[in-house]
């Protein structure tokens, strides 16, 4: 029998590729579906979401400013990662309550999800722009642009999966966010911002916090500096909080309800398209000899 | 009243604890503040600010729009204060004066070869009589540090006095340039000089080198003014200058002024910032406070 006392980790959030403590000092007790705890997790309070805001925001310039294909080999490099400390995943969504084969699925299925959204960083804009017919000598077109810091609720269930699944297509398309784990299963979260941490991701572009949907969801919804909030849960009264906040500012809202993480239904380039802003230029072109306009 | 002052040894000046003085500083960090004297406090230092703009590709109409500013801070939100002053090169003085007409706001343009310094004693005093020619109220100078560093104490002392000659009633800043300094027993010699060579502000930097205000340093000239005041009855105004631009900052700063000087310091004729995005940081925590929501630098002007 050894006398060595393991070392336990201490759960703490990340804001701007740091792992701080909450502002707060406060924390809850992570436990299993048996009622035993597991780990004390900070409780986030609005000051860390404007801090984490704030980081998103600066990252914002130069995340967007990469190349598409730049993004991709980032998020690829994600997936690397994870595959590296599947072990870790699994144990802890273990942990969290799942059967060992539901653990090794989602661990497998959240590294896929990565590499499928690494594929399209470089290829949605093709898909979703257009050069547009117009009556009259110029050369129009639209394309997609970033709509800048996304605010996100991970769906509570799906510990892993359902925060990969939300952070990918919202990061794909060049966009920083902001994303509250699940509160009742938040390790998996916390393991995956050093997943993160240790990929190419420059700091800021994913802010992960851990605490209660109830208190920080009006700071999600009503901060200024936040171009779109997405939720991921059902409560029908929190949309309508969300949905009033975001008429401050015009935030966009997105709302994922009944989605089924775990299957390919929730993997497709609309989920990127959600957050992206059209942007259409009437570019003048010469009306050469006689010819029609050419577009 | 400068007859009666006898001016001491600079060479002698007072000697600074550094680890004491940056102790001391970082204590008026935590100082716990609610939310009402905040807001008091905000527009307070809305008021102390010196907006400035000193770039090489200032133009008539960047300097027209930072007045446009100076006067409209953020019309969302009746009743705010102005900022004190505008901190322009003295080319743009008259552009501003004219821009800010009666608006009670004065102009302030830096001088005797800002930054560096590096020019002849003739042609400091000509740029400085061209400034409050065009119409300044306050002159900016800076003092030079290699002279300084030098040991030519009384060259840095004569050069001041000059220049508050050609002064007279003009309020006159001289900046010392601290993050040339090197240490603050420099920074401490230098305060007195500038001070006994009849400085109406001392500041502490051009902003156009790092580090440019801190904590510590604007402490151990806030003293020097403490003990220039004991000495002589003469109270001296400090303008911390460069690398404040959070609000948050800014209260800290006013909980230092308060503790070492005292509430007869507390308005904009005895303390300045020099600052230019300071004021957006301002009117966004005052907006905070007002509607209860995070702003975002989207809705306030750049300028």
């Amino acid at each position: 029998m050894s006398n060595r006392i393991e070392v336990l980790k201490t759960y703490k959030i990340y804001i701007g590729g740091q792992f701080p403590r909450t502002e707060s000092g406060r924390t809850y007790v992570a436990t299993n579906a048996k009622g035993e705890n597991l780990a004390n997790v900070c409780l986030s309070s609005r000051k860390d979401v404007r801090d984490a805001v704030g980081s998103a925001r600066s990252a914002f310039g130069g995340w967007s400013a990469r190349a598409a294909f730049n993004r991709g080999q980032i998020l690829y490099r994600i997936a690397e990662m994870l595959e590296g400390r599947k072990a870790q995943f699994i144990d802890e969504l273990i942990k969290q309550g799942a059967t060992k084969t539901a653990a090794e699925n989602e661990v497998s299925l959240s590294i896929d999800r990565l590499i499928y959204y690494s594929g399209w960083c470089d290829k949605y804009q093709q898909i979703f722009s257009a050069v547009n017919p117009v009556a009259s000598s110029h050369f129009n077109f639209s394309v997609l642009e970033p709509m800048g810091v996304v605010t996100a609720i991970a769906p509570q269930e799906n510990a892993l999966i359902g925060l990969v699944s939300v952070i990918a297509p919202i990061i794909a398309g060049g966009n920083t966010c902001v994303i509250l784990a699940s509160q009742s299963k938040p390790l998996s979260a916390i393991t995956f911002a050093e997943v993160l941490n240790s990929s190419d991701l420059p700091g800021g572009v994913v802010n992960i916090l851990t605490g209660k949907v109830a208190e920080l969801l009006p700071y999600f919804s009503d901060h200024m500096d936040v171009n779109a909030v997405c939720y991921a849960e059902s409560d029908a009264a929190s949309k309508k909080m969300v949905k009033e906040n975001a008429s401050l500012n015009v935030k966009r809202v997105v709302l994922y309800e009944n989605t089924k993480w775990m299957t390919e239904t929730a993997q497709s380039p609309y989920f990127i398209n959600d957050f992206q802003e059209v942007k259409t230029t009437w570019h003048p072109i010469e009306n050469i000899g006689g010819a029609k306009a050419g577009y | 009243m400068a007859a009666n002052i006898t001016i001491p040894d600079f060479s002698i000046a007072p000697r600074i604890d550094q680890v004491g003085v940056e102790e001391r500083a970082s204590r008026f960090t935590k100082r716990s503040l609610k939310n009402e004297t905040k807001i008091n406090g905000l527009k307070l230092a809305l008021n102390m600010i010196d907006l400035t703009t000193l770039e090489g590709k200032d133009t008539d109409g960047k300097v027209k729009q930072l007045c446009y500013k100076a006067m409209h801070l953020h019309d969302a939100y009746p009743g705010l204060p102005t900022v004190a002053a505008i901190c322009v090169y003295p080319s743009m003085v008259s552009v501003a004066k004219k821009a800010l007409g009666d608006s009670g706001i004065k102009v302030a343009s830096v001088s005797t070869a800002f930054p560096s310094g590096q020019a002849p004693r003739e042609v400091k005093i000509r740029d400085t009589k061209f400034a409050i020619n065009q119409g300044a109220d306050e002159i900016d100078m800076v003092i030079s540090r290699g002279k300084f560093h030098q040991g030519e104490y009384n060259f840095v002392f004569d050069e001041i006095a000059a220049i508050k000659e050609v002064c007279g009633t003009t309020t006159l800043k001289v900046i010392l340039e601290t993050g040339e300094l090197g240490t603050y027993d420099k920074v401490r010699r230098a305060s007195d000089i500038a001070m006994y060579a009849g400085a109406d502000f001392i500041k502490t930097s051009t902003g156009k080198i790092a580090p440019a205000a801190t904590m510590p340093v604007t402490l151990v000239m806030l003293e020097a003014i403490r003990d220039f005041y004991y000495k002589t009855g003469k109270r001296i105004s400090m303008k911390p200058a460069g690398g404040i631009s959070k609000a948050k900052l800014a209260l800290h700063y006013l909980v230092m002024l308060n503790e070492v000087l005292g509430e007869e310091w507390m308005n904009n004729q005895y303390f300045r910032f020099g600052a230019s995005s300071l004021a957006n940081d301002i009117l966004m925590q005052l907006m905070k406070q007002k509607t209860g929501v995070y702003q975002s630098a989207d809705y306030f002007s750049n300028d």
